[in-house]
């Protein structure tokens, strides 16, 4: 047992993902299908295998069909089998893998598939519309909100209280777009952008322009989760899950000061202290927080507690500073996948791709992505409903 | 990305494959309509509105002065205690200004918006509103602001009734501060 009374060890077997597009002729059925056949494929096991099944996918009002789950249980292989679904907003990504731990860690499952799904493009005019339904219809609703506002409002705080200028959090625009080259399932891979681009992009809603933004997209990515005895019998390269870690702030978000997620930070020291790590930038080695925008990656690289608080763009004043910081081969290699500014966001697919890149990193199969400093321990984090949740995952080759 | 696999599935369409047929497609317009009962706190908060008044409620033991309004504190996990009237000014804690609507279509006329912390209220409970009246150079973080009512005879109980927060003007609202 370990400090938080964890009963057993769960490691990370196998992994899969589709291509992230705008748009995709396959069902969301679909797509959950190739992800998590992917996954057991190269787990190396069948659907006979899996005890149980953990669904992640974000709000029903995308795809028009209450009971999201459900509908999407026959692709994600839950037929017949223990099936559940788990939701919270943008964090669901991250959260789905911690659902599935927990029913590995309990003794109740030997192996769990874990599977995330997202298809935004069925809405229209835009899924923008129905994520408005997240407001308060009685305090916010009414003022016309868009659902950018809120992040709008939480970078210009950002920028206000630790004197950061739009120029740096652009680079990590820059960054990810540019690293998604390598990411054979990216959506906006653009080699050649430039911090100029970001700033020259049409403006959104001030401070946020068109290139700080992740782009809507249809997805699916899966996991295999496995109990200690039989993660070692499929495979001689185990990730394991040391450290998972939530915690939700209120949802009354103009209540609290948005330069800091204090919620993330909590969730950080959750996972931290299951995986005993003291010193989060010395003993981890590849991370891969939330970017929906990219400001985003700032304050979550703040939350994890990887830097300091304010201190993640500290000298970085172009391209070559946050290459040197946070690239592949830098101090502290940052979304290495090139995350969901440049992989694509569908919402919980997005999450779960950041865990399986990981994954990926841990066992040396990244391929062109590979991080330089031969990683052992990573860590993965969303984000999401109303800048109020932060998931964690903290995994150690 | 793992190095092993080689393929990954997904076939793109674009939207134009999807409405001009390409792709075969099964539209609906589901119709979901509602009435939300306000509830307690905020149907007196509403009810205030109306008047040209702002209230909150204060939880004794924590202190706080919440607005908008509820009957139970989340921090101390117990009733909140007394209805209290907080001002119509306050201090930008932040803005942006939107060229959005709702379903994210381009807006002809950019809205500034903001959070507002307003007096009386407890440092750092702010409440969402339009700003108006002001150059979108000169908001700023710490701005003071005051609300613009609709006429009385036009309001209905609803955060509308507020058009938007406007720059406080000299003299105005002293008794607020960041």
């Amino acid at each position: 047992m370990s400090a938080l009374g964890v009963k057993r060890k769960v490691a990370v077997v196998g992994a899969g993902i589709t291509l992230f597009r705008r748009r995709l002729k396959e069902t969301g059925r679909e797509l959950s299908f190739y992800a998590a056949k992917m996954a057991l494929d190269t787990a190396g096991i069948t659907l006979a295998d899996v005890d149980a099944v953990v669904c992640g996918t974000a709000p029903d009002a995308f795809d028009g069909v209450h009971m999201k789950g459900e509908y999407l249980l026959d692709g994600m292989g839950g037929h017949k089998k223990p099936f559940v679904r788990v939701y919270v907003g943008g964090g669901t990504g991250v959260f789905t893998p911690i659902a599935a731990w927990w029913h590995v860690a309990s003794g109740h499952f030997d192996i769990v598939l874990a599977v995330a799904e997202e298809k935004m493009s069925s809405c229209f005019p835009h899924p923008q519309k129905a994520f408005t339904t997240i407001f308060d219809p009685m305090l916010t609703r009414p003022l016309g909100a868009n659902l950018v506002w809120i992040f709008a409002l939480e970078m210009q705080r950002y920028m206000h209280v630790h004197g950061v200028k739009k120029e740096q959090i652009a680079t990590i625009a820059v960054k990810n777009k540019r690293n998604a080259v390598d990411h054979p399932c990216a959506q906006l891979a653009d080699p050649k952008i430039t911090v100029q681009d970001v700033l020259n992009s049409e403006v959104m809603v001030w401070p946020v322009q068109r290139l700080d933004i992740s782009p809507p997209s249809d997805g699916a990515a899966a996991i295999v989760l496995a109990a200690e005895h039989v993660a070692k019998r499929l495979t001689n390269d185990p990730v394991w899950i040391e450290g998972v870690g939530w915690c939700l702030d209120s949802t009354y978000w103009t209540n609290r000061d948005l330069y800091y997620p204090k919620y993330v930070e909590y969730a950080a020291r959750m996972a931290y202290k299951m995986a005993g790590i003291k010193n989060p930038p010395k003993e981890i080695d590849v991370a891969e927080p939330y970017d929906p925008f990219d400001y985003k990656e700032a304050h979550h690289a703040e939350g994890l507690m990887l830097v300091r608080k304010g201190e993640y763009l500290k000298d970085v004043k172009d391209e070559n500073d946050i290459f040197a910081k946070y690239g592949r081969d830098g101090d502290l290699p940052i979304c290495p996948s090139g995350g969901l500014l440049g992989v694509g966001n569908p919402i919980a697919a997005a999450g779960m791709m950041k865990i399986c890149e990981i994954f990926w990193q841990l066992r040396k199969e990244a391929g062109k992505r590979q991080v330089k400093n031969d990683p052992r321990t990573g860590v993965a984090q969303a984000w999401g409903d109303l800048m109020q949740v932060g998931t964690v995952v903290v995994m150690r080759a | 990305m793992s190095a092993r696999i080689k393929e990954y599935r997904g076939t793109y369409v674009s939207r134009k494959d999807l409405e001009e047929g390409r792709v075969p497609a099964v539209r609906d317009k589901p119709e979901a309509r509602y009435a939300w009962a306000a509830g307690v706190a905020m149907g007196r908060f509403l009810a205030e509105l109306k008047e040209g008044r702002i209230i909150g409620r204060r939880c004794r033991r924590c202190g706080r002065v919440l607005v908008p309004p509820r009957m139970f504190c989340e921090w101390c996990f117990r009733p909140t205690d007394e209805w209290v009237y907080v001002r119509d000014t306050g201090t930008v804690l932040t803005y942006s200004i939107s060229h959005l609507g709702p379903a994210a279509e381009r807006i002809e006329e950019p809205i500034p918006i903001a959070v507002i912390q307003l007096d009386g209220a407890s440092p750092g409970v702010g409440m969402l509103h339009k700003l108006g009246e002001v150059k979108f150079e000169e908001i700023r973080i710490g701005m003071r602001v005051k609300a613009v009512w609709k006429p009385p005879e036009e309001r209905e109980g609803a955060i509308t009734d507020i058009l938007y927060f406007r720059p406080l003007k000299e003299g105005e609202g002293q008794e607020g501060g960041e």
